[in-house]
């Protein structure tokens, strides 16, 4: 009898590597198309001469090369290495709370780095921090909150956890809001964008952090995917197979939340990549966290350079943020995956 | 493998100073009313609920000081009362985690999947979605989950609850024939008669009775620790021992 994961066997490997091969051609789609369509061929002879020599091609214009390399290609850059960490943190977290409808921010630590950010943005810098400094520390802090506020004896339970950061994200929002109103008019547009997510006007230097983290962690979690499946059993069927369940879960949390935390605190909030990804993915090749991870990583990268693409093309010159465009794609997705669970169920 | 408990305690959970044997290849039946620590007796021996004193001694190494959480899983598997089934794993894929705590091969991995698998009659079922199967089936991909794990000592932790009775004889029936160094919690007073070597009766926390099934489960003894008028007769179809009850006198009277 055939496997009842959609893509099994010998369809995985090939699935993995349609996706691989998707990266560099949507990467350089990404940068052929925006407000100015240009060449494909001079976007090619760009990058390729900056990857092997490290100066810009001789036979193309100085404003193409800095749209090219200096403006659109570390925004897209910077938009697979957001997507694959918040769809490998959602993934990471729906396993941890065991509640498939957990993504990167059902511990509050968005809302903890949202309010150090619009703080920043609004009453200026605190202690030297810039706003993506801030929010980096903003998530840190939530999470310890949380963390916290969670455990019971020293231990985590996954519904206390959740149930806390619900709780905290509420009072951050509120705090956020607060913010928000006493913000000078020309303020506001910043908030805006930096609550819904961005990736414009990233730089190559900003990516240094984000890509270093995200690769680590990603390879890390990698390596404990069978243990992943296990703690989706339960904790007491975990601890039988020989799974340290309290530290294992603490420690793939600040994992998720430093994957979460190196994103938000140079992308924004950008909301629904890592609840939907991880669902997409799973519904292809099932649970398996040696199969779904890398799958994970790819889709979720791919996605958000194709939203992002979007968010530059579909009414130019107004650029849209990041939010707008996963919610409304991932809005009808989450729904129909809610109908699904309930038809199963 | 033998399995030793002795003077384990658990403040939370109710298990007050419990001395337990399991001799090698022995099949032992926990009984005792709801709430009287059995299943927290049997997660201090498979590791998840650390005793406040006492040991728990799998073939004299104690599991708490002397193994790794990863060492005592190469021992001692279990089947334990809940498993999640939110998450759509086949079968095969469920056994598999049963690998988690060795690193062998995806080769040998594999052919460990699919004898424990056969061993327990599933080998056809094995690309089945487990939220699939029956109550019976999933049990016995549970059982197969825990073969997997190749430990010398099985954890059973009502392992025939919500099962039709065909499927809870089968299971058992299957266990018995595994042969493997056994502890399981059993709610059937008939079924824990009928299968295990010994039994060990607890109540609040305590062992109030332990040896043969037959000279523990006396009349005095249920009405005592499950408050139940007994009777032993003898099971016409198989010649063994066959408790039947009824509620104690005064129950009766009151309705």
């Amino acid at each position: 009898m055939r496997s009842p994961h959609l893509i099994s066997g010998r369809r995985y490997p090939l699935l993995a590597a349609l996706l691989l091969a998707a990266v560099p051609v949507l990467l350089v789609a990404a940068v052929t198309y925006g407000a100015v369509d240009l060449p494909a061929a001079d976007v090619w002879r760009v990058i390729t001469a900056h990857l092997t020599t490290g100066r810009p091609p001789a036979d193309v214009s100085g404003i193409d090369n800095e749209i090219i390399w200096n403006s659109r290609a570390p925004r897209t850059v910077l938009a697979l290495i957001a997507g694959a960490g918040l769809a490998v943190a959602g993934a990471v977290l729906q396993t941890v709370v065991r509640n498939p409808l957990a993504d990167p921010y059902v511990l509050g630590i968005t809302s903890g780095a949202s309010l150090a950010a619009v703080a920043v943005i609004t009453l200026g810098s605190v202690a030297g921090l810039g706003v993506s400094g801030a929010a980096f520390a903003g998530a840190c802090a939530t999470l310890a909150l949380v963390l916290a506020l969670g455990s019971r004896r020293g231990a985590l339970t996954p519904t206390r956890l959740v149930l806390a950061g619900v709780a905290l994200s509420y009072l951050l929002q509120g705090a956020t809001s607060y913010l928000q109103l006493r913000a000078q008019p020309d303020q506001l547009a910043g908030i805006l964008f930096w609550l819904l997510g961005s990736v414009a006007g990233a730089r190559w230097s900003d990516l240094t952090a984000p890509a270093v983290i995200v690769v680590a962690c990603t390879g890390w979690l990698l390596s404990q995917a069978r243990r992943l499946n296990a703690l989706l059993l339960g904790d007491e069927t975990a601890a039988a197979l020989g799974i340290p369940v309290h530290r294992f879960r603490l420690v793939l949390l600040a994992v998720a939340a430093l994957l979460t935390a190196a994103v938000i605190a140079v992308a924004g909030g950008i909301a629904f990549v890592g609840l939907i990804v991880p669902h997409a993915v799973r519904l292809l090749v099932g649970p398996d966290h040696r199969r779904t991870l890398p799958l994970i990583a790819m889709t979720g990268g791919l996605f958000l350079v194709a939203a992002d693409l979007a968010a530059r093309t579909l009414s130019p010159p107004l650029e849209l943020p990041l939010g707008i465009l996963t919610a409304t794609l991932g809005t009808p997705f989450f729904l129909w995956l809610l109908r699904r669970e309930t038809a199963v169920a | 493998m033998r399995v030793q408990l002795s003077g384990v305690h658990v403040e939370i959970g109710g298990v007050s100073g419990v001395d337990l044997d399991v001799e090698p290849g022995e099949l032992v039946g926990l009984i005792g009313p709801n709430g009287s620590g059995k299943s927290t007796l049997l997660r201090t021996l498979y590791r998840a609920r650390r005793p406040d004193a006492g040991t728990v001694r799998v073939d004299d190494d104690d599991v708490w000081r002397a193994l790794s959480a990863r060492r005592s899983a190469q021992r001692t598997a279990v089947v334990a009362q809940h498993s999640a089934d939110g998450f759509d794993f086949t079968a095969a894929e469920l056994v598999a985690t049963g690998r988690t705590p060795h690193r062998s091969t995806p080769a040998a991995d594999r052919e460990i999947i699919a004898r424990a698998l056969a061993r327990v009659g599933m080998h056809d079922r094995a690309d089945r979605r487990y939220v699939t199967l029956s109550g019976g089936e999933r049990q016995r991909v549970l059982l197969a989950r825990a073969l997997a794990q190749q430990g010398e000592v099985l954890v059973l932790d009502e392992p025939t609850n919500h099962l039709d009775i065909a499927a809870q004889l089968e299971l058992l029936e299957l266990v018995r024939e595994l042969k493997i160094t056994t502890l399981a919690a059993l709610h059937d007073l008939n079924l824990a008669t009928a299968y295990c070597d010994r039994l060990y009766v607890l109540s609040a926390g305590r062992v109030v009775a332990h040896g043969p099934p037959i000279d523990v489960l006396t009349p005095a003894l249920l009405a005592e620790v499950f408050g139940v008028r007994a009777h032993l007769g003898v099971n016409p179809l198989t010649g063994r021992p066959n408790l039947t009850f009824a509620p104690r006198q005064e129950i009766r009277e009151l309705q």
